[in-house]
């Protein structure tokens, strides 16, 4: 329920971190449906493909005794398979996480810090299917720690804790986080994000356009667990826009960089990367869901208004321009808004200055 | 630090108490380009260990006849040197450890530690006060490459001096190197954790804030 009253003063109900943090919970759960469902199916999907009858290892086992079956058609089997999957990470990252936090709150005689569930939940859609459960725990481990309790909690970190986390695994463990292999594993047979392909395969980029739109859209294409669909991240951010969790401006920005960025891209000469249009940026990789989820974090972007359109917009370009000029990393999204983390507060202070200079010359005697 | 009331505190505290690395933040250029492995690590050690010195010696012996308007030229021609003559010993007797080391020997020269203890302490003290003082710092450098340098091998190689001590997976063991270990970033996560520990035994090193912080729990 809000409560505005009409005549000044203005007094509204208590937004306070406690809700924001539901609302993110809850405007995350179509991507947690993705998650089960669409890593279940392309792991359903590759293996009819193989003609297997067997899930590999202990997730076949578990897949009999249950009795659903592997019909990539079933919703129920694909969601099964994609909890086999999903869990395993979900519980790894999250018991992990709850230690640091724990651990960290005992030593400092604090009570512990909010925000974990999100935390653990973020981390663990932007992660590929296949990625070992040690990593995940190092990377939340490095995340948490170095992304946030050092600095002293919620609220009080300069970067975005789930892309600290993310970037260290990136760096650390490229093989597990780049390679094609991560995001659907049948044993031995591996299934590229379209990403990938184009980054391993430059000149025949342009194959994987081939590919329906509407799928890549749906988000039904291999990929991280949670950030594959652009209709769950739209879903998500109606949810967090409406309730006044996230800015609308850091959204448009970025949403406004990443299409005039483009454009410009279109008319550049360059290979298939540079033709690429603004619809097929805002499906692939994790491009809605850094936008939706990542970039708008109330710590770690920009606090102004103009700020935040500023914010938004260098993330889109730069998103952009990691995809078409640098093609050893096929999906630059985390690295883009862990760039915006860090331009964040010398954009509110030049926006703060700027304002200031503006409002001195009104006084012009 | 007056030389006159003990030797061995001048050799002493600059191992923890004063650091050069962890206290002053000095000379983490090289710490972090040197340290991938340990072999390399060491070798630069010994480098600066030498040249600090015998720089600190050699400053501290002329430090009467020195004219204050062109000491800082004195001393580090003094130091490069110095570093030159360092620099040809590792060609000669070390040469593939010598090129991996690339440009960081020739650097030593503008290491802040090595001007920073003649300015500091061997222009103004006697010479056998200023070796202990070269030597504690020169050893406060070298422990913690050292520390930084078994980490980064360890870790990223899964190796130590050449040894194998995690066989990776790549050569059938189990271990998968942490390919951030071999980025010369890793040397910072390393050296900012040990200079958390440090801080975090021995509060007197933690720096007063340069603003307020909001208490936890205020507004």
């Amino acid at each position: 329920m809000r409560v505005v009253t009409r005549p000044a003063p203005h007094i509204r109900d208590a937004f306070n971190l406690a809700a924001a943090l539901r609302w993110q919970l809850i405007a995350l759960a179509p991507c947690v449906a993705m998650a089960l469902y669409n890593t279940g199916l392309q792991a359903n999907l590759t293996l009819e493909r193989l003609k297997l009858e067997v899930a590999p290892g202990w997730r076949g086992d578990v897949i009999q005794a249950l009795g659903v079956g592997l019909d990539p058609l079933s919703f129920v089997a694909a969601v099964i398979h994609g909890a086999l999957y999903f869990l395993p990470i979900l519980i790894t990252v999250g018991v992990t996480g709850a230690f640091w936090s724990w651990a960290f709150a005992t030593a400092r005689h604090r009570p512990p810090g909010q925000g974990l569930a999100v935390l653990v939940l973020l981390f663990a859609l932007v992660l590929p299917p296949a990625l070992p459960l040690w990593q995940a725990a190092l990377g939340i481990s490095f995340g948490l720690v170095v992304g946030r309790e050092i600095f002293g909690g919620i609220g009080k970190n300069v970067l975005n804790p789930v892309l600290v986390g993310v970037a260290f695994l990136y760096v650390t463990y490229p093989a597990q986080m780049t390679i094609e292999s991560s995001w659907v594993m049948v044993d031995a047979f591996s299934e590229p994000t379209y990403l990938s392909l184009g980054a391993l395969q430059r000149p025949e980029a342009l194959a994987w356009v081939a590919t329906p739109w509407e799928l890549s859209f749906l988000g039904l294409v291999p990929g991280a667990f949670g950030t594959t669909s652009t209709v769950a991240c739209i879903l998500g951010a109606g949810v967090l826009l409406y309730t006044r969790t996230a800015s609308a401006r850091v959204i448009t920005g970025v949403l406004l960089g990443m299409v005039l960025t483009s454009i410009l891209s279109n008319n550049l000469p360059g290979d298939a990367y540079f033709s690429l249009s603004f619809h097929w940026h805002l499906t692939l990789g994790s491009f809605a869901f850094g936008a939706v989820f990542l970039a708008t974090d109330q710590t770690t972007s920009a606090m102004t208004d103009t700020g935040r359109w500023i914010y938004g917009f260098l993330i889109g370009a730069l998103v952009v321009l990691f995809r078409v000029a640098n093609g050893h990393h096929p999906d630059g999204v985390m690295f883009a808004i862990l760039m915006g983390n860090i331009a964040a507060p010398l954009i509110d202070s030049l926006v703060v200055r700027a304002n200031i200079r503006r409002r001195a010359r009104r006084h012009v005697d | 630090m007056n030389p006159g009331t003990g030797k061995l505190r001048t050799l002493i505290t600059p191992l923890v108490g004063d650091n050069p690395i962890t206290l002053q933040v000095l000379g983490v250029c090289s710490a972090l380009a040197v340290t991938k492995t340990l072999a390399t690590a060491l070798i630069m050690s010994l480098a600066v260990i030498a040249v600090i010195t015998v720089s600190n010696a050699a400053i501290s012996s002329i430090r009467m006849h020195l004219p204050r308007s062109v000491r800082l030229i004195i001393q580090i021609t003094i130091i490069a040197s110095l570093v030159i003559v360092v620099d040809q010993v590792l060609k000669a007797y070390a040469y593939s450890l010598s090129r991996q080391l690339s440009v960081f020997v020739g650097l030593i020269v503008t290491n802040c530690i090595i001007l920073g203890r003649a300015e500091a302490f061997a222009i103004r003290n006697g010479v056998v006060a200023s070796i202990l003082d070269g030597l504690g710092n020169g050893l406060g450098y070298a422990w913690i490459l050292i520390a930084v340098g078994t980490v980064r091998e360890i870790f990223g190689a899964g190796t130590l001096l050449g040894i194998v001590i995690l066989p990776t997976t790549a050569a059938g063991g189990w271990y998968q190197p942490a390919a951030l270990m071999l980025l010369p970033p890793s040397a910072f996560f390393i050296i900012g954790f040990m200079i958390w520990a440090i801080r975090s035994a021995r509060a007197e090193q933690v720096e007063e804030d340069e603003f307020e912080v909001t208490k936890a729990g205020g507004p």
